[in-house]
């Protein structure tokens, strides 16, 4: 079997501003090489990239502790990679090895690993809702003082089970924080052909406390999802996190003539204007916490890591066919 | 494998021109033809106006229909479905898109709870003539929670009616009928088959009606009783058992309930011999009811045991190597058929 590359260390702090950066650009190149993969033919299923949106997944991780929890979804890539799963193994799931995170059983959207609090991606919208809740009521019982913070895209509004769960949550002060990505789009719908009222107002009606934030400003994201963080630990109950955000790509990698739902010119605002990792970037500079060159070291020492992940995942093996009856039962 | 597979002709009313159609495309036509026939006729689910849904199979229908009656609605499956139940009930006739077959799971107390047995418990007064489209089927690399075939589930409970079509023909008349019938009727479509299956469809208006097997191939020695995408791996291993000198029949029963016994209990008392193949769990499943079936009605022609082949016992693994060994095959098929006639 192919060794596993060192995850890069540049000498950045969690929770540092630099150290928001690589994460972010960590996971950008980890997308554009999914998207490669998947357009050579060389990936099976489905891919849905997180390129537009990596400030919340960071953001929110980098306030978390490697013990806290979190449940994904399927765009789900920039959520693993955040909380600190390594892209080797990543890599080597989304192509089916028996060397990645679950054995090549689960793939792309059902990357889990407990080693880094990662209850699961899941494929059925809302799915996660319940679990992280009830993560977080383990938590509770067990005196563990872990926060879940649950993933999900505002399509999951359209769920009951969010419902259920935040009104539990509340209900028995659970450490819970609900990160809702608004990047518009359910699928190939604007949103608000699909969502009744304000979003913010659904948290609120069970007492929750909830902010809406730019999701395209990891600092921004990163003060918000410390205060929820820091009260739930407390003991003060769930949160809820609206993060205004954008897919810069397709719903999923082969969603190409999007314009029939989504504009062009819009696409091209947010690419230009908003870009998370590129605001970043400027705003490090700017303060003079990073220059242009070190930016360059961090990107580089990233992609290089990276190559060698897809190379290992590549090189790796199959499943033997015979272990399809693993794992089961436990 | 081809890119197509070509079905059989249907038996067509005589005189017409036969068109070739995709499973997906036969699909759209019944809807069209519905929707145009009946103004009660609503088709509600995810994605289902602009973006014709993921698989594209009712692209065009919101152009002609409009916005009112082919309707995009949240990422709410128990919701609209309910909804569609009470619409059912006071004078619409819905059909429900329920993108991956999977997400049965979201629905299955607005199916089972409610829209079964609404018009038992009322004493026949209350009606809910409905149709849910779900997929179905694995192979595509989608995984555990987009890939499974539940139409036993549905299937179990009394007061619903199940749809299982294989062919581009068989897929419109029996959707049309469906979309008549006066009960809530669960219709699964094979998502490989969309593209991938193509036949001969008439171009005038025929109805399929819900309860009639139908023989897709004739042959003494052996019955494959096969369903939906398990139609195709059948003839596929009847073409190869023909090779060694077995003539196998292929048995469709196109709907799981009602089932249409008598074909296929009379197909294996001249045959003899029976194996049942469907995508679904091999266990607690449509094979085992069907095997059943056959076994107490044929149980004096046969020579042996009624065999069964469904989809392994575990979540549907992503990884492609695993993923395959999960799904019946036409070598599995030969094999064993050959085994049972000794050859
Ligand atoms: C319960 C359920 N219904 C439908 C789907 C099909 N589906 C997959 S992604 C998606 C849109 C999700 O939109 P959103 O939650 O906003 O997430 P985004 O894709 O925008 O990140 C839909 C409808 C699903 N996976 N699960």
């Amino acid at each position: 079997m192919a060794t596993a590359p060192n995850p890069a260390t540049t000498g950045v702090e969690a929770g540092t501003p630099l150290r928001m950066y690589r994460q972010m650009i960590a996971i950008r190149l980890f997308e554009e090489r999914v998207n490669d993969l998947y357009t050579r033919a060389l990936m099976p299923g489905l891919a849905h990239l997180y390129i537009g949106e990596e400030a919340v997944a960071v953001g929110i991780c980098e306030a978390l502790r490697a013990d806290d929890y979190i449940t994904s979804t399927h765009r789900g890539h920039g959520h693993c990679l955040a909380k600190g799963a390594a892209p080797h193994l990543m890599f080597a799931e989304l192509l089916g090895k028996e060397a990645g995170y679950c054995k090549g059983k689960g793939g792309s959207m059902h990357i889990a690993d407990p080693a880094t609090g990662n209850l699961g991606a899941n494929a059925i919208v809302g799915g996660g809702a319940a679990l992280a809740t009830g993560a977080a009521y383990a938590s509770k019982v067990l005196g563990q003082g872990r926060v879940a913070v649950c993933f999900f895209g505002e399509g999951a509004l359209g769920q009951g089970v969010l419902y259920e769960s935040m009104n539990l949550a509340q209900l028995w002060k659970l450490p819970v924080i609900y990160a809702c990505e608004n990047n518009l789009y359910n699928e190939y719908t604007h949103y608000s052909e699909t969502t009744a009222g304000d979003p913010v107002a659904r948290p609120a009606a069970f007492g929750l406390p909830a902010e809406t934030v730019d999701g395209q400003d990891v600092r921004a994201v990163h003060a918000a999802a410390s205060r929820m963080v820091e009260r739930a630990r407390r003991g003060d109950g769930p949160g809820f996190l609206l993060l205004n955000t954008y897919r810069f790509r397709g719903h999923h990698v082969g969603d190409i003539a999007r314009e029939y739902y989504r504009p062009k010119h819009e696409e091209q605002h947010w690419m230009a204007e908003r870009d998370p990792v590129a605001l970043h970037a400027a705003w490090l500079v700017s303060e003079g916490l990073a220059d242009q060159a070190m930016l360059d070291r961090i990107e580089k020492e990233v992609a290089a890591e990276m190559d060698a992940a897809v190379e290992f995942a590549q090189n790796a093996p199959y499943p033997d066919p015979q272990r399809v009856d693993e794992d089961v039962y436990a | 494998m081809p890119d197509t597979v070509a079905t059989g002709p249907g038996p067509a009313p005589s005189g017409t021109a036969l068109r070739e159609l995709t499973f997906g495309e036969a699909i759209r036509e019944a809807l069209a033809e519905e929707m145009r026939r009946d103004p009660r006729v609503v088709l509600l689910g995810e994605d289902v106006a602009e973006a014709g849904t993921p698989f594209k199979v009712v692209k065009g229908l919101v152009e002609e229909f409009g916005k009112d009656r082919v309707v995009d609605t949240p990422i709410s499956e128990a919701g609209f479905t309910g909804l569609a139940v009470g619409a059912a009930m006071t004078g619409l006739r819905p059909i429900v898109d329920i993108m991956f077959g999977d997400f049965l799971a979201l629905i299955m107390d607005q199916v089972v709870n409610q829209a079964a047995k609404i018009h038992y418990m009322s004493g026949g007064k209350w009606k809910v003539p409905m149709v849910i489209r779900a997929t179905m089927g694995a192979t595509r690399r989608s995984a555990a929670q987009h890939s499974q075939s539940l139409h036993a589930w549905p299937s179990h409970v009394p007061g619903l009616k199940v749809a299982i079509p294989s062919t581009p023909y068989d897929a419109k008349g029996l959707l049309k009928a469906a979309i008549r019938d006066d009960n809530p009727i669960v219709f699964f479509e094979d998502k490989i088959s969309y593209a991938k299956v193509k036949g001969p469809v008439p171009d005038e208006d025929y109805v399929i009606p819900l309860g009639v097997a139908d023989i897709k191939r004739e042959g003494r020695d052996i019955t494959l009783v096969a369903t939906s995408s398990m139609v195709q791996v059948a003839l596929g291993a009847a073409a190869m058992l023909e090779e060694i000198g077995i003539n196998a029949e292929v048995v469709d029963p196109r709907t799981t309930w009602p089932l249409d016994e008598k074909t296929l209990i009379e197909s294996v008392r001249k045959t003899s011999r029976c194996i049942v193949v469907d995508e679904g769990y091999y266990r607690y499943g449509i094979t085992g009811e069907i095997a059943s079936v056959i076994a107490e009605g044929a149980f004096y022609d046969l020579d042996g045991p009624v065999r069964r082949i469904g989809a392994r016992h575990v979540p549907v693994p992503f990884s492609p190597p695993l993923e395959d060994a999960t799904v019946p095959t036409e070598r599995d098929l030969f094999t064993m058929a050959r085994q049972m006639c000794n050859k």
